[in-house]
C-alpha cells in the first residue's frame, strides 16, 4: 500500500527568498491589526465589560424585532438580540443595570417574566449576571495571563536554545496573538472568557511548530557547520515541512469538526485557535527564521567556547 | 529498539488498563450498563461542571462598610455590657458615626476606670504588637475606639470564615447536597450549585445578615420626634420592616440572635405563619429577666435593623421559647427561620457575579461536544491511516488510549468536565498525534538517508524526542498560566490540556515505542513501509 504524502520526497523549497516580502507583509498586517483593534475595539462580551445575558430557546422562531420592541418596553437600556445556535434560540444582551448590582436580579426577573408570559412554552437557558468591579478584574486578569504566558515561554526557548530564538520566539507570539485579535475586531465575533482561553492555548500550540523547526535548525546547524545561514533555514524548514503539513492538519480536522458541529458556546474558542494553528503555521516559517538571521545566529552559536579550545587542541 | 523488557510491557499494559477501568464508569454513565458494573472495580467518576450539569454559580463580595457597622454595632454592645459591672460608670451620648465608637463618661473620676475597663476589650494582634482597636481619651470626658487598619484586616479574615460556614449552613442545612462554597482572595465567597437553576431562592437566604435583636420600645419619646427620626438619650430610631414608620427603641439589647440555639417556620393562633425560637441556657435568662422586668411594655422584634413587629409583653417568658410575629408568607418565614438557626452573617454579603445554565442546556452541550469528539477522533484517526500505514495504525491505538487515561485521570482526581473542556479534550486529540508524526516523519527521513530499517526507527524515536519535549512544555506554560488565572469552565479547559500533554508523550512515544518494538522482534520485517 502507498501512503499518502502530501510533501514529496525531496521538497526543496526556497522559503527564504520570499523572507523580506513576507515579513514586511507580516508587520504591515500585524500593524494594521494592532491599529484596528484599537480603532474598533473589541466585541467584549459581559465577560469583561459587565452586563446581562439570557439565553433563551423559543418553541419556534420568533420575530426578533417584535422581541427587541417589547425587551425595549421594559425600559432597561439597550437590549442586544442575536441568534445563537439555531434559529430558535436567542441570546438577550443588556447593559449594567442603573441601579448597581441588586437591581440585576429585578432586571432578570423582569424580562423572564416577558417571556414565559408572552412566549408559552419557551425555555430559559441560561442566566448570566456579570457586575463592572467583576468585569474589570477578568479583563485585567486575562491581559495578564496572556502576557505572562508569552514572556514565559519566550524564557523557555532562550534557556533551551539562545536567546535570538527567545527573541523569534516572542516576536512569533506578538505577531500570532495580534493577528488573531484583529480577526475578531473585524468580524465583531464576541469576546469572552472561553477566546482568551483560546488565545493562551494558541501561545502554547503556535509555539508547537516554531519549537520543532528551531529543533532542526540547531540540528544543521550543528551539523553542517560550513553552511550559509540562508540555505541552512531552507534546509531545515524543508526537512520539517512533512511534518508541519500533516499535524497543522490534524488539529485543523479536529477542530473543525468542533466549530462544524460543536456547542454553540464554545465556538468562539473553536474558531480562534483554528485561526491561531493557520497563523501559526504561517509565522513559524517566516517569522521564527529570519528573526534568526538578523540577530545573526551562526553555527559559532551553539558551540561553546570550551569546545572551541578542546577542538583547536586537538591534533588535526 | 528491541530490547523491551517484558516487565515494561506489562507495566504498560497495567497503566493502560488502569486508565480504561477508571474511565468506564464516567462513560457509562446515564447507560444502562452503568450498574452492572461491579461493585469492587473503582467507582469515582468526573464532575462536570455547572455549564454542562446546569446549576448556579454565584460569587459574593462581602460589603466592607456594613462589615464595620456590624463590628462597631458589636463593640458598642461589648462595652455597653462591661462598664455596667461597674455602676460608678455613668455614659451616655453612645455614638458610631465616622466609623468610630465614642461615648462620655459622666464622671471624670471614672475615666481612668472605664479606659481600664475598655482596654480589656481589645486583643493584642499577632506579630505586629498592635492591638485591634485603638483607644483614646478625648478632651478628659470622652472614649474613643477607632479599629486600626491591622485589625480590620484581621477582623474581615474572620469574619469570611464564619460568614462561609454561615452561607453553607443556609443552602444546605442537611449537609447532604454536593454543593461547593469557598472563600476566594480576602473578601469573597464563591457558591457553586449544581442543578439549581432560578438562583433566586439562593440568593434570597444569602442575601439577608439575619442580626435579630430584643429591644424595648422608649415609650417616653416624643412620636413627632420620632418620625422625623429624632431620638431621645440613650434611644435610636428604627423604620418599620415595611418602611411605614419610625419606632424608637432603646439601644440596649435585652437578648440577641446569637443566643438562639434553633429556629422553625410554625403558625400563630390565628393560623398565621411566625417562628418558633428557642434560646440557649444564657439567653433564656436574659430574656426572662427582661421579660419579668417589663411585663406591659412593648419590646422590638429588630431584624437587620429593621422593625417585624412590636408586640406587648403579656407575662413573663421562662421557658426560653418564643415566636417571631410579623406579615410572613409561610416560604419567607421558612427563609428566616434557617437563616436565623445558621446564624447571622458576620458580613452582609453581595452578589457580584451570577451564571444560572438551565439542564437541559448542558445535555444539549455534552451531546453535541461528544459527537464533534468522535466526528473528529475518526476523521484524525483516517487521516494518519492514510498518512501513515502501520505506523498510524500505532499512532491510532495510542490516541485511543489516550483518551481512556485523560478521562481516567480525571476521574482518579475528580476532576471536573466543563464545556471549554470538551474542547481542550477535542484539541488535545488533534496534537497528540503530533508526536507521532514528529517521529514517523523522521523515520521516514532516516530511511530515505539510507539508514537501515532498525537503526532509522531508533533514530526516529531518539531525535524527535527533543522537540517533542520542548513543544509540551511550551502547552504547560501556557495552561499552567490559565489555570493560575483562570476560573469556572476556563480551568477546566487548562486542567485537561495539561492532563493531556502529560498522557500523550506517556502513549504516543513510550507505548507506540513498545508497540513498534514488539512487532519488528515478532516480524522481522526486511523493509520499512511508511
Amino acid at each position: 500500500m502507498r501512503h499518502l504524502k502530501l510533501v514529496p520526497d525531496h521538497t526543496n523549497l526556497d522559503f527564504m527568498r520570499w523572507r523580506n516580502l513576507a515579513v514586511i507583509l507580516s508587520t504591515l498586517l500585524t500593524i494594521a491589526s494592532f491599529a484596528y483593534t484599537g480603532y474598533r475595539g473589541l466585541n467584549l462580551g459581559i465577560d469583561f465589560v459587565g452586563g446581562q445575558v439570557i439565553r433563551v430557546t423559543f418553541v419556534q422562531p420568533v420575530d426578533v424585532e417584535q422581541l427587541r420592541g417589547r425587551v425595549l418596553n421594559l425600559h432597561l437600556g439597550e437590549a442586544a438580540i442575536s441568534e445563537f445556535g439555531g434559529p430558535k434560540s436567542y441570546q438577550i444582551r443588556l447593559p449594567k443595570p442603573q441601579g448597581g448590582d441588586a437591581q440585576a436580579n429585578v432586571v432578570a426577573n423582569q424580562v423572564k417574566q416577558l417571556i414565559t408570559a408572552d412566549y408559552p412554552g419557551a425555555r430559559i437557558d441560561a442566566v448570566e449576571t456579570v457586575s463592572g468591579k467583576v468585569s474589570e478584574e477578568l479583563a485585567s486578569d486575562g491581559a495578564k495571563a496572556i502576557i505572562f504566558a508569552m514572556i514565559g515561554i519566550a524564557i523557555y526557548i532562550w534557556f533551551r536554545f539562545e536567546w535570538q530564538f527567545g527573541v523569534g520566539a516572542l516576536l512569533t507570539l506578538a505577531h500570532d496573538v495580534s493577528m488573531t485579535l484583529g480577526f475578531f475586531a473585524f468580524t465583531r465575533l464576541q469576546v469572552d472568557l472561553n477566546v482568551v482561553a483560546a488565545i493562551l492555548t494558541i501561545v502554547g500550540y503556535s509555539l508547537n511548530d516554531t519549537v520543532v523547526i528551531y529543533d532542526r535548525i540547531r540540528e544543521n546547524l550543528r551539523k553542517y557547520r560550513k553552511m550559509a545561514i540562508l540555505p541552512l533555514l531552507n534546509l531545515s524548514l524543508n526537512e520539517t515541512l512533512a511534518r508541519t503539513v500533516v499535524t497543522s492538519l490534524t488539529v485543523l480536522i479536529a477542530l473543525g469538526v468542533l466549530m462544524a458541529i460543536g456547542p454553540e458556546v464554545i465556538f468562539g474558542l473553536a474558531i480562534a485557535i483554528f485561526l491561531g494553528v493557520l497563523i501559526g503555521t504561517y509565522s513559524s516559517i517566516y517569522i521564527s527564521s529570519p528573526v534568526l538571521v538578523w540577530l545573526g545566529v551562526t553555527p559559532d552559536s551553539f558551540v561553546r567556547l570550551d569546545d572551541k579550545e578542546a577542538a583547536e587542541k586537538q591534533p588535526a | 529498539m528491541l530490547e523491551f523488557p517484558r516487565w515494561k510491557v506489562w507495566l504498560v499494559t497495567l497503566v493502560v488498563a488502569l486508565g480504561v477501568f477508571l474511565s468506564l464508569p464516567s462513560l457509562l454513565a446515564g447507560t444502562p450498563y452503568a450498574d452492572r458494573w461491579p461493585a469492587w472495580l473503582p467507582h469515582d467518576k468526573i464532575n462536570l461542571g455547572l455549564d454542562l450539569a446546569g446549576g448556579s454559580h454565584l460569587l459574593l463580595e462581602a460589603d466592607a462598610r456594613d462589615a464595620l457597622k456590624q463590628r462597631l454595632q458589636g463593640k458598642e454592645d461589648e462595652v455597653a455590657t462591661e462598664l455596667r459591672h461597674d455602676p460608678r460608670i455613668d455614659i451616655s451620648d453612645i455614638s458610631t458615626a465616622g466609623g468610630r465608637l465614642s461615648f462620655l463618661v459622666r464622671d471624670p473620676t471614672r475615666l481612668d476606670a472605664a479606659v481600664e475597663r475598655v482596654r480589656k476589650l481589645t486583643e493584642p494582634l499577632q506579630l505586629t504588637g498592635k492591638r485591634d482597636w485603638d483607644v483614646q481619651v478625648v478632651d478628659s470626658t470622652r472614649i474613643v475606639l477607632t479599629p486600626t487598619d491591622s485589625g480590620t484586616v484581621q477582623a474581615l479574615k474572620s469574619a469570611m470564615g464564619v460568614a462561609r460556614d454561615v452561607v453553607r449552613r443556609r443552602i444546605d442545612p442537611g449537609g447532604t447536597k454536593e454543593i461547593t462554597v469557598v472563600t476566594e482572595g480576602s473578601n469573597r465567597i464563591l457558591v457553586e450549585v449544581p442543578g439549581v437553576e432560578n438562583p433566586d431562592q439562593l440568593k434570597k437566604l444569602i442575601g439577608q445578615t439575619a442580626r435579630l435583636e430584643f429591644k424595648l420600645v422608649d415609650l417616653e419619646a416624643n412620636p413627632a420626634d420620632v418620625q422625623q427620626g429624632r431620638a431621645p438619650p440613650g434611644s435610636q430610631v428604627l423604620p418599620m420592616v415595611d418602611g411605614t414608620s419610625f419606632v424608637a427603641v432603646k439601644r440596649r439589647v435585652m437578648v440577641a440572635g446569637d443566643q438562639l440555639t434553633d429556629a422553625r417556620q410554625g403558625f400563630d393562633q390565628d393560623g398565621r405563619p411566625d417562628i418558633n425560637i428557642k434560646f440557649n441556657t444564657a439567653g433564656a435568662k436574659r430574656f426572662a429577666r427582661a421579660t419579668q422586668e417589663n411585663v406591659g411594655k412593648p419590646f422590638a422584634i429588630i431584624l437587620d435593623d429593621k422593625v417585624l413587629s412590636a408586640p406587648n409583653i403579656n407575662e413573663p417568658i421562662l421557658g426560653g421559647n418564643a415566636q417571631i410575629t410579623g406579615s410572613f408568607t409561610v416560604q419567607s418565614a421558612n427563609d428566616l427561620a434557617v437563616s436565623l438557626a445558621s446564624g447571622k452573617l458576620p458580613v452582609k454579603l453581595n452578589v457580584i457575579e451570577e451564571r444560572s445554565i438551565g439542564p437541559d442546556l448542558g445535555k444539549d452541550s455534552i451531546h453535541k461536544g461528544v459527537i464533534a469528539s468522535l466526528i473528529g477522533t475518526i476523521g484524525v484517526m483516517l487521516f494518519m491511516l492514510v498518512t501513515y500505514g502501520r505506523f498510524g495504525v500505532y499512532a491510532n491505538i495510542a490516541l485511543v488510549v489516550n483518551a481512556f487515561l485523560i478521562l481516567g485521570i480525571m476521574a482518579l482526581f475528580g476532576a471536573t468536565l466543563t464545556l471549554p473542556g470538551i474542547a481542550g479534550f477535542i484539541l488535545t486529540i488533534g496534537a497528540a498525534v503530533d508526536a507521532n508524526v514528529l517521529i514517523n516523519e523522521r523515520i521516514r527521513e532516516e530511511i530515505r538517508r539510507g539508514r537501515r530499517l532498525l537503526d532509522a526507527v531508533e533514530t526516529g524515536y531518539r531525535e524527535a524526542f527533543r522537540a517533542i519535549f520542548d513543544a509540551n512544555v511550551t502547552h504547560v506554560i501556557s495552561a499552567g498560566i490559565m489555570a493560575f488565572f483562570g476560573s469556572g469552565p476556563v480551568r477546566g479547559f487548562a486542567v485537561v490540556l495539561l492532563i493531556g500533554v502529560v498522557t500523550s508523550v506517556f502513549t504516543a512515544v513510550y507505548f507506540t515505542r513498545m508497540l513498534v518494538a514488539l512487532w519488528l522482534r515478532r516480524a522481522r520485517p526486511r523493509e520499512l513501509n511508511i
